[in-house]
C-alpha cells in the first residue's frame, strides 16, 4: 500500500471511530487546507455524506476567500454548517496577539461547545506543526474547563483510543495528527481537493497557513501547484507557524492557548 | 513517490541517558533544525539559568524544560538520505511508562540508548521487553555519553558485551560524537554512524497470504441501504464471496464492495450484522473462545491479580474479562504470562497469526491499563459450545445488566404459525449477544398466573391483559421480553400496547395461512378443534383480527425461523433498542 493511502486509511478509521462512540459530534472547518482534508475524508469515511455539524468560527478578521470557499462548499456537499462568533467589543491584536486569540477564538469555542453540547470535536492539529501538538493523542479528553492535561494524558495504542468520557466533558479528535504538511500537499493534488487560492503564489507571494488576516503573513515563494509547494516545503527551514504572529509572543505563548482549549 | 514512504522508530532508554538530547543533537548535526529554533532553544535555557540542552527540540512543554524530563512523547519527523522517519521521541522516567507504550507500539525499529557510565537500569531492561513484546525485531544500541568515560574502549566493551548480534555504537550525544559523522575520539570503532543506523533500518514488508479479518466496526443506514463498515486488518475481500462473521457464526454474501482498506460491504442476505464481529471467509476463520493464554504488560497503578474485573478491547470487539492465572511476572510487576477469561466467547487469533486481531488492551476504570499479545487460544468446538446451544437461560445471567433498552417484543399469530418457535429462537440470539431477555408464553403464563382462566373471550381477554401487566414489569426492568401468544383481539392487544412507553412495544405479528397452520398441526389440536373437541379454538371456532399496523410482519410460510429473528433483530437495531 502507497504512504498516502495508509494515511487515508489511518483517518477513516478514526472518524469512524469518533462517530461511532461520541454523541454529538462535530468537526471545526476552518475552509483551511487541513479542514478540507477533513472534510474530504469525512465523505470518503461515510460514503459522501457529512454526518455531524460543520462548526466555522468567525472573529471578524476573517479571510474573504474562506469566507467565500466555507458558502460554496456548505451548499454543494450538503453540510450542516453552523457559523460560530463571539463578538468582543472592541477587541483587536493591538490588546495583544495572544488576549486577541483567547476572546475571539478560545472563548468562542468554548460558548459554542456549551451551547450544542458537543460530546467530541474533530480538530485538523498535525504533530508536525509544534511541539505541543507532537505529544497529542488523537483522541483527546477535556475537562470542564476545556483544559488540556497533558502531563497525565492516557495511553493510546493499536488503535484503541479513549472513547469513555470519565470526568471530561468533551473528546478532541485529531484525525490528521499523523500527517505531515507535505503531505497534505500531496495528497491534494492526487485527490484534486478545493483549496483555497491564497495558498498558490501570485506576484511572488503565498500563504502558508492560514489565520486571521492581522495575524497572518504570506511568505515569499513562488510555488503556484501542490507540487511546487511540496518542493519549496523540501528546501525551506521555516516552521509553518512561523507565519502565525501570536505564536512569537513568549515561549510558552502557544502551549498556554492550548491547554486552555485552543485547537 | 517512494521519497514520501516512512519509517517510525521509537528512541527507547532509561531516564536521563540522552534520549532527547540525541535527537535535538541528530537534527543539528544533519542541518534539520527549523531557522531560529537554535536561537529559541539557547533562549529558553537562559532564561532558565541551564547551560545548551539539545532536549529541548522535542521536550516543547514547559514543565518538561523545567524539570529536564521528558513526560510524554513526542513525534518528529526527519529525513536521513535514504527516507523520511518519524522520531518517537520516549520517555525514560518508570512514572511515564504508559506514553512510552503509546509511542512504541506505533514503532517499526528502535534506538535503545544507554548510558556509559550508569550503563544497563530498570528501564533498559523494561524497554528492552516492551520492545519484544511489541514485536519491534529491529533494535540498534547507542552507548551514550562516552565523554563521561573518557571515550574508553574497554567501557564501550563490556556493555557491548550485553548485546550480541545487535548493532551497538559507541556515542556522545552532547558533542555529536558518531551521531552524523564519524568520531575522532573514538578511533577504535569503525561501524556505522547512528545516522548510518537509522538508514538501515528496513521497512518491514506486510506478510502476504494472510487470512480474511475485517472487524466491523459499524453499520450505516444512511440511505436504503445497509453499509457494514470496516478495516480489512489482513487478507483480501471480494464481491461475490462468502463471508463468515465470528464469533456469532453467521455467513454472508457481498453484494457490493466500496474502498481499499476501510471499505463498506452490503451483503445478499438479510442478516443481522453489529460492531465487534470478524468477518472472514469460511474455511480460515479466527478462533472462537471464551479463554486465551497471553503476554502481558500491565501499567495499572494496583498490582496486578487474578479475578480483577477489566475490559478487553480487542479490534472493535468490547467485552468485560478477568484474569484467570498469572506466572512469570517480573520483578517491577509489568509484565507477565496470563490467562484470560471473558465474559463470553469473543474471535480473535494468535499474534504470531495475525497481528491486527492477536493483540488487545485492558481497560480499568475507562483507561487503558495493559494489553497484550495472545500466544494460544483453543477454538471451541462448534457442536460443545454451551454458548450456541445453550437453551435455557438461567436466572442469575440474566440478572447482570447489560446495556440495551427494555423493550416489549409480541408475537401475535395463528397456533402453529411458529410464535414459540421464533419466540426462543430469538431469545437464544439476543441472549447470545450478551442481553437481558425472557420469554412469556402458554407455558409460563396458563400454567400459573392465568390457572383459573379458559378460553372464552372475556377470559382471554383478562390473560392478555395478565400478560400485558407482566410484560410492562419486564420491560421496566430492562429486559427484552419475548411474548408468545395468539392474542387474537385487536383491542387486547392495544391495552398490551398502551401499558408501555411508545417504542417500547414491538408488535410482530407471525403470519402463516390457517390453511399452513392447519397443515404444520403438530400438536393434533386442529384436528380435535374440526373434531368439536375443542371448543372457542382460533381460527376454527373463534375468530383471528390479524394486525393492522404491526411494526413487523414475519411471512412463515416463506422464511425460516432463522430469517424471522434476523428480521426482528434489524428492526430492534434499526430502532435503537439493541
Ligand atoms: N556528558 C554528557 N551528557 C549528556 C549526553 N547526552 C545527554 N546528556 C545530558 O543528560 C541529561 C539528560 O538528557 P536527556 O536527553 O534529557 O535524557 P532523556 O533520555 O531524554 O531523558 P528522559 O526523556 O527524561 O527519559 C541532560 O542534562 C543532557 O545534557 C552526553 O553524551 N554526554
Ligand atoms: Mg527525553
Amino acid at each position: 500500500m502507497n504512504h498516502l493511502d495508509r494515511l487515508e486509511e489511518q483517518s477513516i478509521f478514526i472518524l469512524r471511530e469518533a462517530f461511532h462512540k461520541i454523541e454529538r459530534l462535530a468537526m471545526l472547518w476552518s475552509a483551511g487546507k487541513d479542514s478540507q482534508t477533513i472534510l474530504w475524508l469525512v465523505r470518503k469515511a461515510f460514503f459522501g455524506r457529512v454526518p455531524f455539524p460543520a462548526v466555522f468560527m468567525e472573529t471578524g478578521f476573517d479571510m474573504p476567500e474562506l469566507i467565500a470557499l466555507r458558502d460554496r462548499l456548505a451548499k454543494e456537499w450538503n453540510l450542516n454548517l453552523i457559523v460560530a462568533r463571539n463578538n468582543v467589543e472592541g477587541m483587536n491584536p493591538s490588546k495583544g496577539r495572544v488576549v486577541c486569540c483567547s476572546a475571539l477564538l478560545k472563548e468562542n469555542l468554548k460558548k459554542i461547545v456549551a451551547r450544542h453540547n458537543f460530546g467530541g470535536l474533530i480538530v485538523g492539529v498535525r504533530r508536525d506543526e509544534d511541539p505541543t501538538r507532537a505529544k497529542e493523542r488523537y483522541f483527546s479528553p477535556r475537562d470542564a474547563h476545556m483544559e488540556w492535561h497533558v502531563e497525565d494524558q492516557p495511553p493510546e495504542l493499536w488503535d484503541q483510543f479513549n472513547t469513555d468520557l470519565a470526568g471530561s466533558v468533551h473528546l478532541r479528535v485529531h484525525p490528521l495528527l499523523h500527517w505531515t504538511e507535505s503531505d497534505i500537499w500531496e495528497y491534494a493534488e492526487r485527490e484534486q481537493i478545493p483549496m483555497a487560492q491564497l495558498y498558490f503564489a501570485r506576484h511572488g507571494k503565498r500563504h502558508r497557513s492560514l489565520g486571521c488576516v492581522p495575524c497572518t503573513s504570506a511568505i515569499e515563494s513562488d510555488a503556484d501547484t501542490p507540487a511546487k509547494i511540496r518542493a519549496e516545503l523540501r528546501a525551506t527551514k521555516k516552521s509553518e507557524r512561523s507565519v502565525r504572529a501570536q505564536d512569537q509572543e513568549s515561549e510558552d505563548a502557544f502551549e498556554k492557548l492550548r491547554r486552555d482549549g485552543y485547537m | 513517490m517512494h521519497s514520501t514512504e516512512q519509517l517510525r522508530i521509537v528512541i527507547a532508554g532509561h531516564v536521563d541517558h540522552g534520549k532527547s538530547t540525541f535527537i535535538g543533537r541528530l537534527f543539528h548535526d544533519t542541518g534539520s533544525l527549523p531557522e531560529g529554533k537554535f536561537e529559541q532553544i539557547q533562549a529558553a535555557c537562559e532564561r532558565r539559568g541551564v547551560p545548551f540542552e539539545w532536549a529541548f527540540l522535542t521536550d516543547g512543554l514547559q514543565a518538561e524544560r523545567d524539570q529536564n524530563v521528558t513526560i510524554d512523547t513526542g513525534h518528529i519527523w526527519f529525513r536521513t538520505p535514504r527516507r523520511r522517519c518519524v522520531l518517537i521521541d520516549a520517555p525514560g522516567h518508570k512514572e511515564f511508562l504508559k506514553n512510552m507504550v503509546t509511542g512504541a507500539a506505533g514503532a517499526e525499529a528502535a534506538l535503545l540508548l544507554i548510558d556509559a557510565v550508569e550503563g544497563v537500569r530498570e528501564q533498559t531492561r523494561q524497554h528492552e521487553q516492551l520492545l519484544q513484546l511489541l514485536g519491534i525485531k529491529q533494535v540498534v544500541v547507542l552507548v551514550n555519553k562516552m565523554d563521561r568515560c573518557g571515550f574508553r574502549v574497554d567501557v564501550f566493551r563490556r556493555l557491548a558485551a550485553g548485546y550480541p548480534g545487535k548493532l551497538v555504537i559507541p556515542i556522545c550525544a552532547k558533542t555529536g560524537d558518531n551521531i552524523a559523522a564519524k568520531s575522532a575520539n573514538m578511533p577504535w570503532y569503525d561501524g556505522p554512524t547512528a545516522l548510518e543506523a537509522l538508514d538501515g533500518f528496513e521497512s518491514p514488508e506486510p506478510p502476504a497470504n494472510l487470512p480474511l479479518r475485517l472487524p466491523v466496526q459499524d453499520i450505516y443506514r444512511f440511505d436504503n441501504r445497509r453499509i457494514v463498515a470496516g478495516r480489512i486488518e489482513s487478507g483480501a475481500l471480494r464481491v461475490g464471496d462468502r463471508i463468515l462473521f465470528s464469533p456469532r457464526h453467521k455467513l454472508g454474501t457481498v453484494q457490493s464492495l466500496e474502498g481499499r482498506q476501510s471499505v463498506g460491504i452490503t451483503l445478499a442476505e438479510q442478516i443481522f450484522v453489529e460492531r465487534g464481529q470478524i468477518i472472514s471467509h469460511e474455511h480460515d476463520a479466527p478462533l472462537v473462545a471464551d479463554v486465551f493464554s497471553a503476554k502481558l504488560f500491565w501499567l495499572g497503578k494496583q498490582k496486578l491479580d487474578i479475578g480483577r474485573r477489566l475490559k478487553l478491547k480487542l479490534v472493535t470487539q468490547e467485552i468485560e474479562c478477568h484474569i484467570e492465572s498469572l506466572s512469570n511476572i517480573t520483578d517491577d510487576g509489568a509484565f507477565a504470562d496470563v490467562a484470560i477469561r471473558t465474559k463470553r466467547p469473543i474471535a480473535f487469533d494468535t499474534h504470531d497469526r495475525v497481528a491486527a486481531t492477536g493483540r488487545f488492551v485492558l481497560v480499568d476504570q475507562h483507561r487503558v491499563c495493559g494489553g497484550g499479545i495472545i500466544t494460544k487460544g483453543e477454538s471451541i468446538e462448534r457442536s460443545q459450545n454451551v454458548f450456541w446451544t445453550e437453551t435455557e437461560v438461567s436466572r442469575a445471567d440474566r440478572e447482570r445488566r447489560n446495556k440495551h433498552k427494555g423493550t416489549v417484543v409480541w408475537l401475535t399469530g395463528l397456533s402453529a404459525s411458529g410464535k414459540s418457535t421464533i419466540a426462543s429462537a430469538l431469545e437464544r440470539e439476543l441472549f447470545a449477544l450478551g442481553m437481558h431477555t425472557y420469554v412469556l408464553d402458554g407455558d409460563n403464563i396458563r400454567h400459573g398466573l392465568s390457572a383459573n382462566l379458559g378460553f372464552r373471550p372475556d377470559d382471554r381477554t383478562e390473560n392478555i391483559r395478565r400478560v400485558g401487566e407482566v410484560a410492562k414489569l419486564f420491560c421496566d426492568a430492562g429486559i427484552i421480553v419475548v411474548v408468545a401468544f395468539i392474542s387474537p383481539y385487536r383491542d387486547d392487544r392495544r391495552l398490551a400496547r398502551s401499558l408501555v412507553d411508545e417504542g417500547d412495544f414491538v408488535e410482530v405479528h407471525v403470519n402463516a395461512s390457517l390453511a399452513a397452520c392447519e397443515r404444520r398441526d403438530k400438536k393434533g389440536l386442529y384436528r380435535k378443534a374440526r373434531a368439536g373437541e375443542i371448543a372457542n379454538f382460533t381460527g376454527v371456532s373463534a375468530p383471528y383480527e390479524p394486525p393492522e399496523h404491526a411494526e413487523i410482519v414475519l411471512d412463515t410460510e416463506r422464511h425460516t425461523p432463522a430469517e424471522c429473528v434476523e428480521q426482528i433483530l434489524r428492526h430492534l437495531q434499526d430502532n435503537g433498542r439493541i
